[in-house]
């Protein structure tokens, strides 16, 4: 198994912020869909 | 097998500094895709319709699929572990979205044979690779919390079934308009080949991006204020390596299959059966006292519990450990299974909140396993290692449906059902659990003799890694 180098010798990096935030996004946005679809379901187990 | 330099390992290391938060979404992206094997019911039945087949033969289809996701996931694990994770997830979404596409062919020349091959082998193929992919990497970035970051992963896998699900409807409406997702109109078997069309577009976009992302640590990276000794303090956990052929040799490894295999068919006993078994529990003179759409939203229901299972117990097994954990899972199991085969039918909200707990542990015994692969085996080859553990659901994704279907097919007919027709099933899962239990309870740390050498991360300094544009 090729395994990854030591990060020694290596310059230093800056992940950014936005690019966090737009791949936070682009699966929690689906997952929230998901998720109000699926309660909205759930909820006719309590509607009577 | 070679893979291209820009999917290659050494291409993906990350530099000091990079932002480990940027790796769960990367997983996700993937999961979130390949969970849409758990919403294949979407269609089903306008598949039987437009090949004019049974139930069973459309069946088939996932079963085929599930089996070569064992199967993929157990061959090919030494070769993700070794290629790294965006060789892994561009392999996957290049089989999962053929298989789509294969799929969709299958379904416009009405070739069902076509439709086995591209969603169940294709398809499956991707299924497997995509699903162990991340895991191993995840357990790397957070050495400091391995349940939370495997349930994120896994926790998608539920959750994708959730997004696939109203996703098929709303597109199938789009592409039929004389469905619109009530009972009794069925989409049109072209809308189900145009919407495979879509899922493969959309399910490569998000693939990709994963791939792209993913980032491996560096050998010497640590969380900031983590000290790995903290780690070998807790009782059964090893900081040792143990090989993935190394580990199908111990009996750790066949313990914890047993385990996984008998919480799964547990589970799957109640999932594959949730809507009819609810209006079975309380059917009283012909009739049920649970109408269709309440059924359909406990369906909905145990779909939460199952994903949040996945995060929730995960993350809780940090804290109070895997193989304590487990005994939750599968002791407290016990006790709910027998509530629910013999107190059940007295009262709905009994039902309901049973069922749902049982679920959720069935999705926190799948994402809390790999955590417990690397406390027992280390990181080394701990993707390869799971992916082999993963046969253990092949296998009771055949044994559970069996067990249910055969104790149900023994009692009477569907729709004549009652409760007591269950509790044969139940207490057979009871057993199941019991023997997963004490699997549980045997499993000490792995034997010294099949450590690997101390120099296995050797190569590790001596590799220089290229760049990449994010880090």
């Amino acid at each position: 198994m090729s395994t990854p180098a030591s990060t020694q010798n290596q310059q230093p990096t800056h992940t950014p912020v936005g690019l966090i935030a737009f791949a936070w996004a682009l699966v929690g946005v689906p997952l929230a869909y998901g998720l109000y679809n699926t309660v909205k379901a759930a909820s006719a187990l309590f509607g009577g | 097998m070679a893979v291209p330099s820009f999917l290659a390992r050494e291409r993906i290391v990350a530099r000091p500094g990079f932002n480990r938060w940027l790796i769960p979404p990367a997983a996700l992206a993937v999961h979130l895709c390949i969970g849409q094997a758990y919403a294949t019911s979407v269609y089903k039945t306008a598949l039987v319709e437009h090949f004019d087949s049974s139930l069973t033969s459309i069946g088939i289809i996932f079963s085929i699929a599930i089996v070569m996701l064992g199967l993929s996931a157990a061959v090919f694990g030494t070769w993700v572990d070794k290629n790294g994770p965006r060789a892994a997830m561009f392999t996957s979404a290049v089989f999962w979205v053929s298989g789509f596409l294969v799929g969709s062919l299958g379904i416009y020349t009405e070739q069902l044979w076509l439709l086995y091959f591209g969603y169940g082998v294709l398809g499956g193929i991707g299924l497997g690779i995509g699903y162990i992919s991340p895991v191993s990497t995840l357990i790397k970035w957070f050495p400091d919390r391995p349940g939370l970051a495997t349930g994120m992963a896994i926790m998608g896998f539920g959750g994708g079934a959730l997004i696939a699900s109203p996703l098929s409807r709303q597109l199938m409406n789009f592409y039929d308009p004389g469905y619109d997702g009530t009972a009794g109109t069925v989409p049109s078997g072209n809308s189900v080949a145009l919407l495979f069309l879509t899922l493969a577009v959309v399910y490569l976009v998000f693939m990709m991006f994963g791939a792209f992302i993913i980032r491996v640590p560096a050998a010497d990276w640590r969380p900031d204020g983590f000290d790995p000794a903290s780690v070998k303090s807790k009782s059964l956990v090893t900081t040792e390596n143990v090989s993935a052929n190394n580990a199908i040799k111990t009996p750790q490894f066949w313990l914890l299959w047993t385990v996984l295999f008998c919480n799964v068919t547990a589970g799957i006993g109640i999932l594959e059966q949730a809507a009819p078994m609810i209006q079975d529990f309380f059917r009283e003179n012909g009739g049920s006292a649970v109408a269709a759409a309440t059924a359909a939203g406990f369906v909905g229901l145990l779909s939460l519990f199952n994903m949040g299972g996945r995060f929730v117990w995960s993350s809780t097994s940090d804290y109070i450990g895997r193989k304590p954990i487990y005994m939750v899972y599968l002791g407290v199991g016990i006790v709910l299974y027998v509530i629910l085969a013999t107190l059940g039918s007295t009262a709905t909200w009994i039902f309901v909140i049973t069922a749902a707990i049982i679920i959720s542990f069935y999705g926190g015994g799948f994402a809390t396993v790999p955590a417990y692969l690397r406390d027992l085996f280390g990181t080394y080859q701990v993707g390869a290692i799971h992916g082999r553990l993963l046969t253990a659901w092949a296998a009771a994704g055949v044994a559970g449906p069996l067990i249910v279907n055969g104790v149900l097919d023994s009692r009477g007919t569907p729709g004549e059902l009652v409760a007591g027709d269950y509790r044969p099933a139940l207490f057979i899962m009871v057993g199941l659990l019991a023997v997963g239990f004490i699997a549980n309870l045997l499993i000490k740390p792995v034997a010294e003799k099949w450590w690997e050498p101390k120099t296995t991360d050797a190569p590790t300094a001596a590799a220089a890694p290229e760049r990449s544009t994010v880090r």
